[in-house]
């Protein structure tokens, strides 16, 4: 390979001094957290970190979790869907403002992505009063949550699809649109399955991410135990506590979620990868067969 | 004369449709939550804004924020590079976990890594033991505000030099190098300016990420005002005391210094694009 | 099922492809549409198919056998239109591409799945590709793709097949044999169908009817006989097939081109004005002595092997390059080399006035 080839044309001390400032500086950066995590976790052996999870406000965080991914993540996902098609295969003016619009929400601190919902909504905010009067409660409240949720994993599924489906052309739908399709059958039979690899690596992402939020969450949460608590925040509040061992059991599930999407995440790159050299490939090739 | 056109006309269906939910959408997430955010800051007014923001406090904290942040950023940027040139030139057992590893602090919720941190970098914890004895505390302590933001930015250095390394032509390094150049000198005329744009973006990200970055930093930073505060947690602690202006008036700040890092990153790729003909940075 | 475009225009911007087209298709007819990039023969073929869409004029229209379809979507119009790049559903076997058409159309009037299978593997017999029925767009050379392509647009039975450029993304060898497939395929199944292109041996090759255009105009439209021996203008001419060039002027009912005398009997030309000579190579004769045929000399440069023919070049007595086309056996009559001093004659020629400016 030709990096590989290039790299023997480094001095072989330089080549072992990076090869050990990476292995260091990764594993002290990366690996010991990690490890941190699960050794503080099963410090007080495996009964007590079972025990961590039947509890019962733990259960619910990890309800809360599951119920606010379930809610944000498809919400996402249709709406990359429906954008990337809308901005992909169709040219206007305004297009890459509308792109720009779109990535807002990974320039704004997950803080003030909270922020902006409790001024909203809060007892204080645009609605609050109307909200008060109805008594319908966003902030301090699951909805609060879910808002905050889809605001910070809002570009994921997005960004992934519209860069590829503008690099893929358009021929397919022109020859299904001329073979008598319609614009839903078109986009269900011939673009979607196109696009399928960047799309479940857009939704690994958003959901890694829905579930793992934090900042924002915790602004709008008001931390009740047992009814706003996502697992993130759940965390925190075991930590103030001192309750360190049930904070890392938590914690611990967190992290192995984070490396079950590390993991789908490479395969999936891979995948993606391995398309793109086959199409290079495909479309160099001479071809000389009848 | 024809008038210009918003839309090129197209036979493809469903364009009216398809915009239309996604702006709507687009608008309801974001934007109007985000306008709020502006409409409340008009609603202070400037005499009450600049006490705000230049407040002792809150100057502390965009001072340990921005500093520990550029702290972050420069340390990712050496050690980065080193690492992202390892992962792309070299071949080591280990290589591809290595690789794969490097997106663990994105993959990784920011409150596990931040109680992870603390227990490493607390006077008890193994990393904390060690330095210890040399009178360096990192936990509850600016250090530790600038190693959480150190771990928050690796990945977007690391990631956005290494296509830029894969992208290097082999033939300018063996050009240099028959021409007579010693390494360090391919290095520095042909490489470094090559690699300079990807760098420059990759410093941006983790800096503008590590600016607002809350859960990996409130645990380790102990968080005392005046002196491990970092600007974030203000916002909180104000909006907890239902100080909405006050906290919005932060949140400005900060989302103001995050909006023109975006813009200068931008301007940096479009400059070097334009400057060397390439469509990365 | 015929077509007819009636004053079809389309403007890109500021760029006008098409200025007031019109064009007629009969029934049974494989008509060529040729000319260089930017003729708008692409333009007019998509909007015919209804993936385009025409500037919008009172008397532009579309019709097909007389039946108005400008207002009607492309999945209505039922047309079968094989793109440049063949355009297969990557994600989809090549049974699935041809059957796609069938499967799409809606409840009421789709067939059953047992009658599409059976329609795929007649056209699978059709392009001889049954056993690849299986296979991927990916797995298949670039001919086989097209005729996958073709099987494809035949699938959904159109009153029109529409091609563009079908051949142009395959290699030399692999484009005629198509194409005599394609015309032996026209033969059998008698499916009214225009095909752009920018190849004229194409065209002249595989059509019935030439249509050549340029810049959004139709130039002139004929049988390839008449398109290629009797071309009514100098671009057609051109376009057609090399041809050596040369500037003279009329004087009393003679076209002179410096030693080149030829009569030029047309009627109400003033003496002076300018006109140009154009002679196709193979036209062109190479003697030893004057033969009485209007001649001029020359010195050969080069001679080069192409094919079945040989091609000279020479340089006139006026420093003019011309070339020469002939088959290998009359060369090796005629014993001539480089560096030789000859006598070029002219075989037929057409002269065309130059335009007034």
């Amino acid at each position: 390979m030709r990096a590989n080839a290039l790299g023997r044309s480094d001095p072989s001390w330089l080549r072992a001094l990076l090869i050990a400032v990476t292995v260091l500086f990764l594993g002290l950066f990366l690996f010991l957290p990690l490890l941190t995590v699960f050794l503080e976790a099963l410090r007080k052996g495996l009964a007590t970190y079972f025990a961590s999870f039947t509890d019962r406000d733990a259960r619910q965080a990890i309800l809360l979790t599951l119920l606010t991914a379930a809610i944000a993540v498809p919400l996402n996902l249709a709406f990359g869907l429906v954008a990337s098609w809308g901005i992909a295969k169709f040219e206007f003016k305004g297009k890459n403002f509308l792109i720009t619009l779109i990535d807002l929400p990974f320039a704004v601190s997950p803080v003030i992505a909270g922020l902006i919902y409790v001024l909203m909504f809060g007892a204080q905010g645009w609605f609050g009063p109307s909200l008060e009067a109805h008594h319908i409660q966003i902030i301090f409240a699951v909805p609060g949550i879910v808002l905050a949720t889809m605001f910070v994993t809002f570009p994921f599924v997005a960004r992934e699809l519209i860069p590829l489906m503008q690099e893929q052309d358009t021929e397919e739908e022109y020859a299904a649109i001329s073979l008598g399709a319609s614009g839903w059958q078109t986009f269900r039979r011939v673009t979607l399955p196109n696009v399928k690899w960047a799309l479940l690596y857009g939704v690994v992402l958003c959901n890694a991410r829905a579930m793992g939020e934090f900042g924002a969450v915790s602004v709008v949460s008001g931390h009740i135990r047992g009814l706003t608590d996502t697992m993130p925040l759940h965390v925190e509040i075991l930590y103030n506590e001192y309750n360190f061992v049930a904070a890392f059991a938590v914690a611990s599930l967190l992290a192995l979620l984070a490396l079950a999407t590390l993991i789908a995440k490479t395969a999936l790159e891979a995948r993606l990868e391995s398309r793109q050299r086959a199409k290079e490939a495909v479309d160099m090739e001479i071809v000389h067969e009848y | 004369m024809r008038l210009p056109k918003f839309k090129q006309s197209s036979v493809l269906p469903g364009f009216g449709l398809t915009l239309g939910l996604a702006i709507l959408y687009l608008c309801l997430i974001v934007l109007i939550p985000l306008s709020g955010l502006f409409l409340k800051t008009a609603t202070i007014t400037w005499g009450r804004f600049w006490e705000v923001v230049l407040n002792p406090r809150a100057l502390a904290s965009y001072r340990l924020t921005f500093g520990a942040a550029l702290f972050g950023a420069g340390v990712n940027a050496i050690f980065g590079f080193a690492v992202a040139w390892s992962l792309v030139r070299y071949r080591f057992p280990g290589r591809r976990i290595l690789d794969a590893a490097v997106d663990l602090p994105f993959a990784l919720p920011t409150a596990v890594s931040g109680i992870a941190l603390t227990a490493l970098y607390a006077p008890n914890g193994w990393i904390g033991r060690l330095l210890a004895p040399y009178g360096i505390k990192t936990a509850f302590s600016p250090l530790g505000v600038a190693v959480a933001m150190t771990f928050i930015g690796l990945p977007f250095v690391v990631r956005t030099l290494q296509p830029a390394i894969e992208d290097l032509d082999a033939g300018m390094e063996e050009a240099a190098s028959t021409l007579g150049a010693s390494r360090f000198q391919t290095f520095r005329q042909v490489i470094f300016p090559f690699i300079l744009p990807a760098a420059i973006t990759g410093f941006a990200m983790a800096f503008a990420r590590a600016l607002g970055e809350y859960g990996s930093v409130i645990f380790i930073s102990g968080n005392m005002p005046m002196r491990t505060e970092i600007s974030s947690l203000l916002i909180v602690t104000k909006l907890e005391q239902y100080d909405y202006a006050g906290a919005t008036a932060i949140a400005v700040v900060i989302l103001m210094a995050s909006f023109a890092l975006l813009l200068a990153i931008n301007l940096t790729q479009w400059w070097f694009s334009r400057r060397l003909g390439r469509s990365r940075a | 099922m015929s077509i007819e475009a009636r004053n079809i225009s389309k403007t890109f911007g500021t760029f006008r492809a098409l200025r007031s087209v019109n064009l007629k298709v009969d029934d049974g007819e494989l008509v060529a549409l040729l000319g260089p990039s930017g003729s708008g023969k692409t333009t007019l073929l998509r909007i015919i198919a209804g993936l385009e869409e025409m500037d919008p004029d009172g008397s532009s229209a579309i019709l097909f056998h007389g039946e108005n379809v400008t207002s009607s979507r492309a999945g209505q119009r039922r047309v079968g239109f094989v793109f440049q790049h063949y355009a297969l559903f990557r994600n989809m076997t090549v049974f699935d591409n041809i059957a796609f058409g069938l499967r799409v159309r809606p409840r009421l009037l789709r067939p059953k799945e047992s009658e599409i299978r059976k329609k795929v593997e007649e056209l699978l017999h059709l392009i001889h590709l049954r056993e690849l029925a299986p296979r991927f767009p990916s797995q298949l050379s670039g001919g086989q793709r097209q005729r996958v392509a073709l099987a494809r647009a035949l699938a959904i039975e159109p009153r029109v097949l529409l091609l563009d450029e079908p051949f142009g993304a395959l290699d030399a060898k692999v484009r005629h044999g198509l194409r005599q497939w394609l015309r032996r395929l026209h033969d059998e199944i008698h499916l009214t169908s225009l095909l752009v292109t920018h190849d004229q041996e194409e065209a002249l090759e595989v059509a019935d009817r030439v249509v050549v255009m340029r810049d959004g105009r139709i130039e002139q439209e004929g049988t390839p006989e008449q398109v290629y021996h009797h071309p009514r203008s100098e671009f057609v001419m051109d376009f057609m097939g090399n041809v050596n060039l040369f500037h003279g002027r009329i004087e009393s009912g003679k076209a002179v081109f410096g030693s080149l005398i030829l009569d030029h009997t047309e009627a109400g030309v003033p003496d002076g004005q300018g006109a140009r000579l154009f002679v196709r190579p193979f036209e062109l004769d190479i003697t030893r002595h004057p033969n009485g045929l209007p001649s001029i000399k020359a010195r050969v440069t080069r001679v080069q092997s192409a094919g079945a023919q040989v091609r000279i070049e020479l340089s006139s007595e006026s420093g003019q390059t011309v070339h020469v086309e002939m088959p290998h056996r009359r060369f090796r009559e005629r014993t001539v080399a480089p560096q030789d001093n000859v006598y070029v004659t002219l075989l037929d020629s057409r002269i065309f006035l130059e335009e007034k400016s």
